[in-house]
């Protein structure tokens, strides 16, 4: 029979072990799928495809970049409130929000240049998640109403928004009545920093906030309560930590960097506001913050993993015409091992005969 | 009103309100056993998938019900497999399963995207159904609306009547001490997870074989997570999830008849309805305990069980 012991410690070679053996397992998973699925296609060439081109080519690599800010921004802000036991699920409902309000800012002052633009387009949706995030701060805190349904439920009302302002105050007045903005202008565009790609400033700024968040967690009194909140709520609770202030915060921060990344979506790759602005990244964000076990540096390699299997996955839809959906179900899979895995950290795992 | 709108009004609430019912009574049962499964809309929309599928290549609503059932609870045991014996984080590992079942079906469904199928039709009960009004109201129903109330039944009838729901509530309650006079905490448990995933698996059955005869990846809507706020609003009391899911039935209708009607709002703020309405029942909830606290919680929900004898 198989048991597992607790350990008396965690063991530290298995917390850098541990998400090894769960990307092997999901590697070895897409394999097994690929072999039954694939029949005239060769399995090597797919799977170097999938994982490998996207790092090597000169095109596809900064594309990953591009796909990794917004996931590494809102996986920062969600780790923070994890952490503390508030799960904000429906990031993407802020996003959204944060797109909109940012880029009606950019549309309200069409043609006009000016430095000045982009950080109040910024501004605007940082304020926007927020307010949006905080609608389920303030239920939680007045009525303890569940912040996971009702930032979901949010997130269904934010896409249906979205798709009202598109066919409304938000339409391109020349667009022959299609569901889409204007195309922004010159100043309400992200500044590209790497001439002939899509990668924009965002990236950069996705970095700073990765090691501000850890300084921030590492030091400041707020990380502490957070930790201390979610792992022994009753002691936070002695130590004088103010549970409402938590959630309200929490939840302030992730939806207010959620916001951000709506805005450097709109501003960045797409160039204007369109239905296709969510793009999951709300929810792959959730992926990108446990597989980081919520540390924000661990956060920075993670978004680049999954952003590799985003454009890998784009990659093979074009090349061999597979459905990009196979890159949720190896995220989801990745998820399963991962957390799988993670039990070889707090037991042993041994195999005894049954003796009495 | 004349009558046969109004009967209209009450089929159409229940064809709304019934994929509502089977996923939020799978769900209460494994909430009343200490476990969240956050998966339901990942284990709706498998269900819809298989079941369409099913309905597609045999034409034989029953055995499309029966792949339904066993589609949901297949991708459940991988939750079960996880939380019960990997020890794993129920939140986490529930957001999984829902991002993964979207996805599967996703890639699992994408050849069935312009098909259609045959629905499910109503059925008459002979002469109960010739009963004018009350006929037409109760007794030509969508087998599976009846089924759905049967289960809500069932459910009841099982966790009240039995000794066996007796020891799931108390695992639920305390599963320390439920386990210390020699309940297998893990066994309850398990089987509680997958009758949750054959539910949702139904339920979701019911959109793609009752209520639209296509398949679309994004059909679910966000069922599932409504399903997991009726739980909630029912404070886990099985009959409460009719009144509960009746009232969504009732909001989705009452937007689909307004879009209908022209009215001079858009759709997209019709169709946010649903959504909000979840909100505002949950908060009205709230409001009506004041500031007692939900008596009715199973107090080891969402906590990890691992016995160390």
């Amino acid at each position: 029979m198989i048991k597992l012991i607790p350990r008396v410690e965690n063991s530290k070679a298995m917390i850098l072990l541990s998400p090894l053996l769960a990307l092997t397992l999901t590697a070895l998973s897409a394999l097994i799928i690929f072999i039954f699925i694939l029949d005239d296609i060769k399995v090597s060439s797919v799977f170097f495809t999938l994982f490998v081109l996207p790092l090597t080519d000169s095109y596809l690599f900064p594309e990953l970049l591009v796909k990794a800010a917004p996931l590494m921004i809102i996986g920062l802000g969600l780790s923070i409130g994890f952490r503390a036991g508030i799960w904000n699920i429906g990031a993407e409902g802020q996003y959204v929000i944060g797109g909109i309000a940012g880029g009606a800012v950019g549309l309200y002052f069409y043609n006009v240049e000016g430095f000045w633009l982009l950080p109040l387009m910024a501004l605007a949706a940082i304020i926007g998640g927020m307010l949006y995030a905080s609608i389920a701060a303030f239920l939680k805190i007045r009525y303890q109403v569940n912040e996971i349904l009702v930032t979901l439920m949010l997130t269904y009302v934010a896409v249906l928004f979205l798709s009202a302002m598109l066919q409304g105050p938000l339409r391109n007045p020349a667009g022959f009545n299609f569901p889409e903005s204007r195309i922004f202008h010159d100043s309400a565009m992200l500044p590209i920093i790497w001439g002939g790609t899509r990668l924009h400033v965002g990236f950069i700024i996705a970095i700073i906030i990765s090691f501000v968040a850890w300084f921030g967690i590492k030091k400041h009194m707020f990380g502490m309560q957070i930790k201390i909140s979610g792992s022994a709520p009753r002691a936070a609770k002695f130590a004088g930590f103010n549970d409402n202030k938590t959630v309200l915060y929490s939840l302030l921060i992730s939806g207010g960097l959620a916001g951000l990344a709506g805005f450097f979506e709109a501003s960045g790759p797409a160039g204007q506001l369109t239905p296709g602005l969510p793009q999951f990244y709300g929810f792959t964000a959730i992926i990108v913050a446990f597989l980081a076990r919520l540390h924000p540096i661990g956060i920075l390699f993670s978004s680049l993993l999954i952003a590799l299997s985003y454009v890998g996955g784009e990659e093979v839809q074009i090349e061999y015409n597979l459905p990009s959906s196979i890159t949720q179900i190896f995220q989801g899979m990745l998820l399963f091992y991962f957390l799988a895995c993670d039990i070889l950290i707090k037991y042993k795992v041994v195999l005894n005969k049954t003796k009495n | 009103m004349n009558e046969s709108l109004f009967i209209n009004i009450i089929i159409g609430i229940s064809i709304a309100s019934t994929p509502l019912i089977f996923a939020a009574i799978g769900e209460l049962l494994v909430e009343r056993s200490g476990v969240l499964n956050l998966g339901v809309e990942g284990m709706m929309i498998v269900g819809a998938l298989l079941g369409f599928i099913v309905q597609f290549h045999t034409g034989n609503p029953f055995l499309a019900v029966v792949a339904a059932l066993l589609g949901g609870m297949a991708i459940s045991s991988i939750f079960a497999f996880l939380t019960q014996f990997l020890l794993t984080n129920q939140v986490a590992t529930g957001l999984a399963l829902t991002l993964f079942g979207l996805g599967f079906s996703a890639f699992a469904g994408r050849g069935y995207t312009e098909e259609t199928i045959v629905l499910i039709k109503a059925v008459d009960i002979p002469v109960l159904s010739d009963i004018p009004f009350i006929g037409p109201l109760l007794f030509s129903m969508n087998p599976l609306v009846y089924l759905a109330f049967l289960m809500v039944y069932l459910v009841w009838w099982f966790l009240f009547r039995t000794k066996q729901g007796l020891i799931l509530r108390s695992i639920g309650d305390n599963h320390d001490a439920a386990h210390a006079i020699g309940h297998n905490v893990v066994r309850y448990r398990f089987m509680a997870i997958l009758f949750g995933g054959a539910m949702a698996g139904v339920g979701g059955a019911f959109l793609s074989l009752v209520q639209v005869p296509i398949w679309g990846e994004d059909m679910t809507a966000g069922r599932g997570w409504i399903a997991l706020g009726l739980v909630v609003f029912a404070s886990w009391q099985p009959f409460r999830i009719i009144l509960g899911a009746i009232l969504f039935g009732g909001i989705t209708v009452l937007q689909l008849h307004a879009q209908g009607f022209d009215i001079r709002i858009s759709a997209q703020y019709l169709s946010m309805l649903p959504y909000l309405a979840t909100i505002i029942i949950l908060v009205s909830l709230r409001i009506r305990l004041k500031n007692k606290t939900n008596r009715t919680v199973p107090n080891c929900l969402g906590r990890i069980f691992h016995s160390t004898s």
